[in-house]
């Protein structure tokens, strides 16, 4: 293989791979801005996998090539209705936040295998027909070099999540909302003071967490893991907040993290095919970028930079 | 007193919270829930061989359980029992496999050690690098999960042929370094059960009186309490932390032994880190930090764990309906002031009828206006 080809064929899995961490980790930022912390990524990843391939599965034949899309949509609204869960627990009930997210990280693979052994009557799915494949982007696929290396057998999805992370940094920094979603963040006592209201602030950044982890987890369902098992995500989540703290919070920052990792992760799927790179044993590979958030995470913003009332629940007072 | 009171009836509560959830979640899916929790009660407590195994399933989770309690005292969340009880499970069969010449207590006492020493260090790394550059130790512990997994598994792949039964899992340690009991497998119908059942509860004592009678116990307490203060009053608040997550280490470790010396008697690649890990953190939230109350949680999870496993053939309820009980209970514990909100209330309720009490009454609305509004 020569290296154009090769560097060809690790990017278009590079951007395949990153595409559910970044929606994951950019709506974590979402979450973690308003000052809940959002450890049951995880889950809600596992919800928006398992309610996607659950509709693929059934309207596949009906929908078509849109099917897939509107497995994401389903995702979003199902990891929607599990962040619910983790703001009421956290903003209303004054939950502890990890507890809460460990909550919904044991609950939802046992829930998900729980509903599919109702339905389907065994422990795993069956293949879904209708996946996001690879796809040739029209016109920009025949950039010289270029286009080969970014726009040939990449997806849709994958790209989509790029411009969302742009959107995303846009809305947290330069609207009034963003404004607004920080400083419950960063300081819940002061934006009360100022009349906004902490409780539904705080209660937006989690939903919008979970409407990205939805989709986070329907795109790796759909385009990666093609069915849903107990251990279809297994780890998928962790990695994505290590992508958002990796990020520094930023979710352009979160969105590079997330094609780093998904970088790593192809590399130990496709690796045996490079030169050099299969010399490497698959379990360094395996746990590069686990030891690489560790690293960073030490050296680099120790004290970390999290917003400041990050996972402190603010009870107001009477 | 009347505070140990609440915390146990608000543990209590959970569990009936969440037995009554499961039970609405069998309705909805048109099982009988009757049929389901006494196919569950019947499987767990019917034949000698499953009693036998409701001991051997608690013993990791007691140990488990401890290990995020004295995290927890420190002021940290050890999420990492997963990994740390990987790590010693791979560690002690390992040795005991490697050295089966030497005399079978030497074998116990190595293999032990070793593991411990594994699942010591697995903590102690969070420890240290929270204490020393104030990294996150939730992160990390949930990285060293991963990190540990897979490392764990290349290890049991590449072990010598001679100590393996398959490609992926080792011969069972058996004469050699094993922890079974051979009159509590004989009383049991040749369940999993162990000696592991009697380390735990002499590990739970151990650590009761390190932690409330002793100085480093204390200054666990005051360190997770108020790290600053302790410093103040001369703690060296820093080693603290590190011992204090090493010990937590340590104990999930020895929960992983038990798992490898004692309940599967070998290891065996897994597809995810050992959900044991994190059914310990239930364990200790359901205690609510009393001893007492984390084997006393631990003994509910494992009856329910195996007495789900008999609920699909008897009454077609999928086991993973116990998974989703555990987590709800948990989830009330955790949401605890919802619960104390409601005996509030009953209490305000019984005063009101009584007669007497006006005074709560007046706060009463303004509380669930405010909730209904954190809803919208």
């Amino acid at each position: 293989m020569n290296i154009l080809s090769i560097l060809a064929l690790l990017i278009s899995t590079t951007i395949i791979y990153s595409a559910p961490l970044a929606f994951t980790a950019i709506g974590g930022t979402f979450s973690e801005r308003g000052g809940v912390v959002n450890v049951g990524l995880e889950g809600i990843m596992t919800m928006g996998a398992f309610s996607s391939i659950v509709f693929n599965l059934s309207f596949g034949n009906s929908l078509g090539q849109l099917t897939p899309w509107l497995g994401l949509v389903v995702g979003a609204i199902v990891g929607l209705a599990i962040a619910w869960l983790h703001a009421l627990a956290t903003v209303t009930l004054r939950a502890d936040h990890i507890v809460s997210g460990t909550v919904i990280n044991l609950i939802a693979p046992a829930l998900g295998v729980f509903l599919i052994k109702v339905i389907y009557g065994k422990g795993q799915t069956d293949q879904i027909s209708q996946s996001f494949g690879y796809s040739d982007i029209p016109l920009l696929d025949r950039i010289p070099i270029l286009g080969r290396l970014f726009f040939h057998n990449t997806s849709y999805p994958a790209l989509l999540s790029i411009l969302v992370a742009f959107l995303t940094f846009y809305i947290i920094y330069k609207t009034r909302f963003g404004l607004r979603l920080r400083s419950v963040g960063e300081n819940p006592q002061a934006a009360d003071t100022l009349g906004l209201n902490v409780a539904r602030l705080r209660y937006e950044g989690v939903l919008i967490s979970g409407l990205l982890g939805g989709i986070g987890g329907a795109l790796y369902a759909e385009s990666i893991a093609l069915n849903f098992a107990v251990s279809t995500i297994a780890g998928q989540g962790f990695i994505s907040m290590a992508a958002m703290i990796f990020g520094r919070w930023n979710p352009i920052g979160a969105m590079l993290a997330a094609m780093f990792f998904g970088l790593s992760q192809s590399l130990s799927v496709i690796g045996a095919q490079i030169p050099l790179i299969n010399q490497v044993p698959s379990v360094w590979l395996q746990i590069f970028p686990y030891v690489l958030t560790i690293i960073i995470l030490t050296i680099f913003f120790g004290k970390t930079r999290a917003p400041k009332a990050d996972g402190v629940n603010y009870i107001k007072s009477e | 007193m009347t505070q140990t009171n609440n915390k146990a009836l608000i543990a209590v509560l959970s569990v009936v919270f969440g037995l009554v959830a499961g039970a609405i979640i069998m309705l909805i899916f048109g099982y009988n829930p009757f049929s389901g929790y006494g196919s569950l009660i019947a499987t767990a407590f019917g034949t000698p061989q499953n009693i036998g195994e409701i001991f051997s399933q608690m013993t990791p989770l007691i140990l488990t359980g401890l290990s995020f309690l004295v995290a927890q005292q420190a002021g940290f969340f050890n999420i990492g029992m997963s990994g740390q009880l990987y790590a010693a499970w791979v560690g002690s069969v390992w040795f005991a496999l490697t050295f089966p010449q030497l005399p079978n207590f030497l074998i116990i006492i190595g293999a032990t050690l070793f593991g411990v020493i594994l699942g010591g260090i697995s903590g102690l790394i969070p420890g240290y690098l929270r204490a020393k550059f104030g990294a996150s130790e939730v992160i990390i512990t949930i990285m060293l999960n991963y990190v540990i997994l897979y490392l764990g598994n290349s290890a049991i792949t590449s072990f010598p042929k001679a100590i393996r039964q398959t490609t992926d899992s080792t011969n069972q340690v058996g004469d050699h370094g094993s922890i079974a009991m051979k009159w509590l497998s004989d009383l049991t119908n040749q369940s999993s059960i162990s000696a592991g059942i009697f380390i735990a509860v002499i590990v739970t004592i151990l650590v009761w009186f390190i932690m409330k009678k002793t100085t480093f116990g204390f200054s666990i307490e005051a360190v997770g309490k108020n790290a600053d203060a302790a410093k103040y009053a001369g703690i060296n608040e820093k080693a603290t932390q590190i011992w204090a997550m090493t010990l937590s280490g340590a104990l999930a470790g020895l929960g992983g032994v038990t798992e490898g010396l004692g309940h599967y008697g070998n290891v065996f690649v897994q597809n995810s880190t050992p959900e044991t890990g994190f059914n310990g953190m239930a364990v200790a939230l359901l205690g609510s930090g009393s001893f007492i109350g984390v084997i006393l949680a631990a003994a509910l999870f494992s009856a329910l764990t195996v007495g789900g496993s008999g609920m699909p053939n008897i009454s077609g309820v999928p086991t993973e309906l116990v998974s989703i009980v555990i987590a709800l209970i948990i989830f009330f514990v955790g949401s605890s002031y919802l619960i104390q909100l409601l005996i509030k209330k009953i209490k305000a309720a019984d005063a009101a009828s009584a007669g007497s009490g006006k005074g709560p009454k007046g706060k009463k609305p303004k509380k669930t206006n405010q909730t209904e509004e954190a809803q919208a």
